[in-house]
């Protein structure tokens, strides 16, 4: 058997140490940040990268372009609200509620991938599209059950509740590690984060089987694939369920994290610009390159504002250009970097440096 | 059976499926007025959808293009009409029928015109340099949606910005019990014009052969010596400003327009031209219609179901026809 020998590439190196400072930020956030909001993003950037990277699987790994990813991930996220609300905050209606959603997200992909994946991938686009949408309706119809507009507010189980203290110093505080109380939102922070490590290794090493090779064996020339022997139909239905259930399970983790569900942060469209814009800044086909996807989109969230608001004041004085600077307009600077991305680095940041944008 | 299936085919096949949702739809709803006048709004309602839908379908029966930006056209054509029947309000309450009706064609015209320079714009910088490449195509023409909502979002401000209608065209006439709004009627009649318009030029000029050619066989047609690329960005810009047209017809039908009114009709376009079958025009009217009726009688029977139901029908389609009800390409 010939192994390739992969030839010294410092481009590969500048991907995986910047991950991997990633990682390592991730791993030490609260103890590094002790600002709510900057935990926020941490946790965030976790849930994101499994959701970016599930996304990858669909998009990059076997180039089938779906607009119903929010769909799944809102499924988990509300099959837990609705049972952490209804059942009350035990670890029973997590994993029931949970359950259901990632069943109900299993049921779904199915049904999607097996009435319109045969079709041309333009077409599962906008089926996806279509069903997606109508989740969201059915989502702020509902009201009763999923809280309309509103969401649902609940509370968490006690062991992950700002309340809980793993331990007490003298005055009945929590015991301080560097600063940072050790209390219930460090356990679900760990939570979190545990957890989207290990869905994270899951997709690494799918992507890394033989069934891996066969997605981008139908990625790169569906025909042949086919004619080789592999059941295209099968493998696609395969993976985009795999995918919805993956992105259910991130779903889980936002609704433990926020104990808050509602259209916008778990369903609505604007997410799935997000997870695009992540996917191609990232670059597709890369797991690794999701993970720097998400940060700098993240970070690119909560910085560009800023940069617009500076801009917008500086040209107060010409018409309409300080109505395109205004902060809340950040998406269309985003839009426009994304389709010169599109364009001129198809292969995102970690695609490009890694060189294997040169691939065709 | 075979028999039966050979006279419905000589009377129309799948062409008759409106009038047999029509026909169910009567005893259902039991009132033989409010049918009459669902019926109409239906009508009314797959016209417009129709407008917009036409362009995609051609569009991407011509060259394999699907503009997921299409929606800003119908987003932009909504907004520029509301723009100029505002500038001419004065024109819009007068008594003077004329004038009302120059307002509103004017309008209609100003948003087709922007469309189909848009359009043109679009293809030019935004679609080019990505033909034959779906997965980028679907990438750019979203980041470009994205793009265009922001700017509406820019210009228009991000409240409802109200429609006028003119005097002529607001409020309805009554037939037996039913009430039809004459907006619908004015929806209706330029729909069918176009649609008119759109068949005699697709089946009686040589462009048209051209397009229909390109639509069936690309290759074929470029190795012949015609140059299709020149060919599709007429098509491109006339789909872009029917778009507008419709956005445009669209925003006085609803009186209140806001900054997702193009995303929102997206969906319905989208059921429509797979229902239909993509690259046909007869396939988009079919599709609007059934949508526009079943949107409608849904709405009254079962209020919350209303989009689900064209979500439901589309998946019927499709197990029934994987290539919609009249396709124009087999591929």
């Amino acid at each position: 058997m010939i192994v390739a020998s992969r030839p010294f590439a410092p481009g590969r190196l500048i991907v995986h140490a910047v991950v991997g400072l990633i990682g390592l930020v991730l791993l030490f956030a609260p103890f590094l940040f002790h600002d709510f909001r900057a935990q926020e993003v941490a946790a965030r950037i976790c849930v994101f990268v499994v959701l970016v990277a599930s996304y990858d699987l669909l998009i990059g790994y076997t180039g089938i372009v779906s607009f119903a990813h929010t769909m799944f991930f809102g499924l988990g996220a509300y099959g837990t609200a609705v049972a952490l609300k209804g059942m009350g905050p035990s670890f029973a209606a997590i994993l029931a509620g949970g359950l259901a959603g990632v069943a109900a997200a299993l049921v779904l992909a199915f049904l999607i991938g097996l009435l319109s994946l045969r079709v041309k991938s333009i077409f599962f686009a906008m089926v996806t599209l279509a069903a997606a949408s109508v989740m969201l309706v059915l989502a702020s119809q509902l009201s009763n059950l999923t809280g309309g507009e509103d969401g649902l507010t609940y509370s968490v189980p006690h062991l992950f509740a700002p309340s809980m203290k793993f331990l007490t110093d003298a005055d009945g505080h929590a015991v301080k590690l560097f600063g940072t109380a050790l209390n219930g939102r460090l356990a679900v922070y760990y939570f979190v984060f545990v957890a989207s490590l290990l869905l994270f290794l899951l997709m690494l090493r799918l992507v890394a089987s033989p069934m891996g090779t066969v997605l981008e064996a139908i990625r790169e020339n569906e025909m042949r694939a086919e004619a080789i022997g592999y059941r295209v139909v099968a493998y696609r239905t395969a993976i985009f369920c795999i995918a919805a259930v993956i992105a259910a399970l991130a779903g889980v983790l936002r609704a433990v994290w926020l104990k808050y569900t509602g259209p916008d942060v778990a369903l609505s469209f604007s997410i799935m610009v997000d997870i695009l814009l992540m996917v191609v800044i990232g670059g597709m086909g890369t797991m690794i390159g999701s993970v720097i996807g998400v940060a700098v989109m993240t970070l690119a969230q909560f910085y560009l504002k800023d940069v617009m608001e500076a801009a917008a004041s500086v040209t107060a004085a010409v018409p309409l250009l300080p109505k395109l600077f205004d902060p809340d307009r950040w998406l269309l600077w985003l839009g426009l970097l994304f389709i010169l991305l599109v364009y001129f680095f198809p292969a995102g940041i970690a695609g490009t440096l890694m060189g294997k944008g040169k691939r065709r | 059976m075979i028999a039966l299936s050979a006279l419905l085919s000589r009377f129309g096949g799948v062409n008759l499926l409106p009038l047999v949702l029509a026909i169910i739809a009567l005893p259902l709803i039991g009132s033989f007025s409010s049918w009459v006048t669902l019926t109409a709004a239906g009508l009314a309602m797959g016209m417009m959808i129709f407008l917009m839908a036409s362009g995609l379908s051609l569009v991407f029966g011509l060259m394999d293009v699907l503009n997921f930006g299409h929606s800003a056209f119908i987003s932009f054509g909504a907004f520029i009409a509301a723009s100029v029947l505002a500038g001419l309000a004065s024109w819009l309450h007068g008594g003077n029928p004329a004038l009302n009706l120059a307002a509103i064609l004017l309008a209609i015209a100003a948003a087709t015109a922007f469309g189909a320079l848009a359009g043109w714009f679009f293809e030019r910088v935004i679609v080019r340099p990505v033909y034959r490449d779906h997965l980028r195509q679907i990438l750019v023409t979203v980041g470009a949606l994205i793009i265009a909502e922001q700017l509406i979002l820019a210009i228009w401000g991000g409240s409802p910005v109200a429609v006028p209608r003119p005097a002529i065209l607001s409020g309805s006439f009554v037939i037996g019990n039913a009430t039809i709004e004459i907006y619908r009627v004015f929806a209706f009649i330029l729909g069918l014009i176009v649609y008119g318009v759109l068949t005699l030029v697709l089946n009686r000029t040589r462009t048209g052969l051209l397009i229909r050619a390109g639509v069936e066989n690309r290759e074929m047609v470029e190795a012949l010596g015609f140059r299709i690329d020149r060919l599709f960005i007429a098509v491109f810009m006339a789909g872009s400003a029917l778009a507008a047209m419709g956005g445009a017809m669209w925003a006085g039908y609803q009186g209140l327009i806001s900054g997702t009114i193009g995303s929102e009709m997206l969906i319905l376009v989208f059921i429509v031209v797979i229902i239909g079958g993509l690259g046909s025009i007869e396939g988009s009217l079919l599709g609007a219609m059934l949508v526009g009726l079943l949107g409608n009688y849904v709405a009254f029977l079962l209020p919350k179901m209303s989009l689900a139901s064209n979500m439901l029908l589309m998946m019927a389609v499709l197990l029934w026809r994987p290539y919609g009800l009249r396709p124009a390409v087999k591929r």
